[in-house]
């Protein structure tokens, strides 16, 4: 089952990508080695044969949760927008989505 | 404040107190100290000592002020209040004000609590000393050299200097029963399900549940009876059968079967070994049978909650992006005002646990780590369900070791994450937990005994824990 093998900081790299995160190399360096060690000591299950257990995600058995179909009462617009870092006529505001063609 | 919640609570619905002598001097105390023990993040004087004169104003017009009638509590900075900042001892929820309030907050509010503040925590209930608090670490008030425990480790700092008699906590991984019983304090966390996590900032979802600090057990069982139920705003709630956990207090231990469990003490301390084996000898005399098991699967917890958690965490905190609420790092476009927001909003070990948490529900990776985490978790459930058949409940360390140094464990998240060892398999089943101090060790730094339930059977620590209490070394 194990298909580790050491952590790369190439592979921290990566991850701190897909996690919108911007790593100095000192950072790089000293993550891929803490990183690594945690992963390391995840071999003891790694390498455990689990084969007929169910995963399990959550302590009980719930199925999906319903609420009648009635209006109550919401969270405040502006309220919310309040605590937004910028505005615009009831709307969040951000910066430009769309990057230049590669 | 050594006054107990239900001596406080009589008190000002007899007349013989009033909340706002109560709460003034509660607040004293916090001035008096908390500079240098830095339990609060946060203290609301005004709101307090406003609170307060309402409860006064109902006892004196002869309305009931409710169960917990002018108690001070502190609150925890991962939970919400309205229009009050809340911090998750991060910087990117710089000036944050929800929303909204949680429902325990409401329920206690309810009952005539009076919320103080805000406490201290590692960033979003990551740690087990509060050094990872952008804010500063709190200081154990029995040795301000030694860490408090985290992640709540703010509240239970404010419970053990006498600040006020009871406070809130998390418990993802044994965030309310280590810094408990690093300061000499009952740490419960409740069966998964049993407190509302409406308003407690997620950190891993399937994990995280409210629960008190005191200073005894009684206590815990009436502020948990005030914020146990069903919560309609969490899905995760449970609708019925909560047990009486004031009802428990009395019951004894007679015929009680009692596990003794080796993997909740082997690697422990040997002065905190000892003081388990005291702990059950205690309860012995009281006429439980005390059964010596093995449950070898809960050792393979703590490498299943440092996948599972930090994969659920990397997903909840997706949110903080800049753009709703909080910090934002500006930059042209929004992707990189993500990136430069999360850069400067997170600390070291929420980073690296967002990492962990990515790479482990990665493409490549998610069998291997995720699922086979996911399988553990429910190998290490039903080894406590099977050990559940032969005992009652189960018996061991709360921590491996007495509160450690400030920057003993910080270099090596490991040896930090061990720290956890003893109360990580409780959450991963879903089962409650209690942490009762039992006496101090050789530097005088309190000890906590853990006592596990099966899942929705907290009565049952409650049953042992106030047999333990009166057994406990003075």
């Amino acid at each position: 089952m194990s298909t580790r093998h050491p952590l790369t900081s190439a592979e921290v790299l990566q991850v701190a990508g897909l996690a919108r995160l911007e790593l100095s190399e000192e950072e790089v360096e000293t993550f891929t080695a803490q990183l690594g060690s945690i992963l390391a000591h995840a071999d003891d299950i790694a390498s455990l044969d689990l084969g007929g257990l169910q995963p399990m995600a959550h302590p009980f058995d719930i199925e999906n949760v319903f609420r009648p179909d009635t209006v109550t009462p919401t969270l405040e617009r502006d309220e919310l927008l309040s605590q937004a870092p910028a505005v615009e006529r009831n709307r969040f505001k951000v910066g430009r989505i769309l990057g230049e063609a590669p | 404040m050594t006054d107990s919640v239900l001596t406080i609570a009589s008190e000002v619905r007899s007349g013989t107190r009033t909340a706002a002598a109560t709460i003034r001097a509660s607040l004293d105390a916090i001035a008096a100290r908390d500079d240098e023990l830095h339990a609060f993040l946060y203290v609301d004087d005004l709101g307090a000592r406003a609170a307060a004169i309402v409860v006064d104003a109902a006892v004196e017009a002869g309305r009931d002020p409710g169960p917990l009638a002018g108690v001070p509590v502190a609150l925890k900075d991962n939970l919400c209040v309205r229009g009050v900042a809340t911090t998750c001892g991060s910087k990117i929820l710089d000036g944050w004000k929800p929303p909204y309030t949680a429902t325990v907050i409401e329920r206690l509010v309810a009952a005539g609590a009076i919320p103080i503040g805000k406490t201290n925590l590692d960033e979003f209930a990551m740690g087990s000393s509060t050094e990872n608090s952008a804010f500063g670490p709190s200081r154990n008030p029995h040795d301000p050299s030694k860490v408090p425990g985290g992640s709540s480790g703010g509240s239970a700092v404010a419970v053990a200097a006498g600040y006020v008699p009871v406070a809130l906590g998390s418990d993802t991984g044994g965030s309310i029963r280590q810094p408990a019983a690093f300061c000499g304090l009952v740490g419960y966390k409740p069966t998964y399900g049993h407190v509302s996590r409406y308003g407690l900032v997620a950190f891993s979802s399937s994990l995280d549940q409210i629960g008190p600090f005191t200073n005894t057990v009684a206590d815990a069982a009436l502020i948990s009876t005030v914020i146990c139920g069903h919560d309609p705003a969490d899905s995760t709630s449970l609708a019925d059968g909560y047990p009486d956990l004031l009802g428990a207090l009395d019951r004894g231990v007679s015929g009680l079967r009692v596990g003794l469990c080796s993997d909740l003490l082997n690697g422990a301390d040997e002065e905190i070994v000892a003081k388990v084996r005291a702990a059950a000898q205690v309860l012995a005399a009281a006429g439980a049978e005390i059964i010596d098991i093995a449950i070898p699967e809960l050792r393979l917890g703590l490498s299943a909650y440092y996948l599972l958690a930090p994969a659920e965490a990397s997903s909840n905190l997706a949110r903080y992006d800049g753009v709703r609420f909080g910090l934002r790092v500006e930059r042209e476009d929004v992707a990189a005002m993500n990136v430069a927001t999360r850069t400067a909003g997170f600390g070291a070990e929420v980073k690296r646990r967002i990492m962990l948490g990515t790479y482990a529900l990665s493409a490549g990776y998610y069998d291997a780590y995720y699922g086979q985490a996911q399988k553990t978790r429910r190998l290490i459930t039903n080894a406590l369900n099977a050990a559940y058949t032969s005992v009652d409940v189960l018996l061991g360390a709360t921590t491996p070791t007495t509160a450690f140094g400030f920057g003993d464990k910080v270099a090596d998240p490991m040896s930090m994450y061990l720290s956890d060892l003893f109360t990580i398999p409780t959450n991963l089943a879903g089962h409650p937990a209690l942490s009762v101090p039992f006496g101090v060790g050789a530097t005088g730094m309190p000890i906590g005994v853990q006592i596990l339930a099966p899942g929705r059977r907290d009565d049952l620590l409650f049953q042992v824990g106030a047999v333990l209490e009166n057994g406990a070394p003075a």
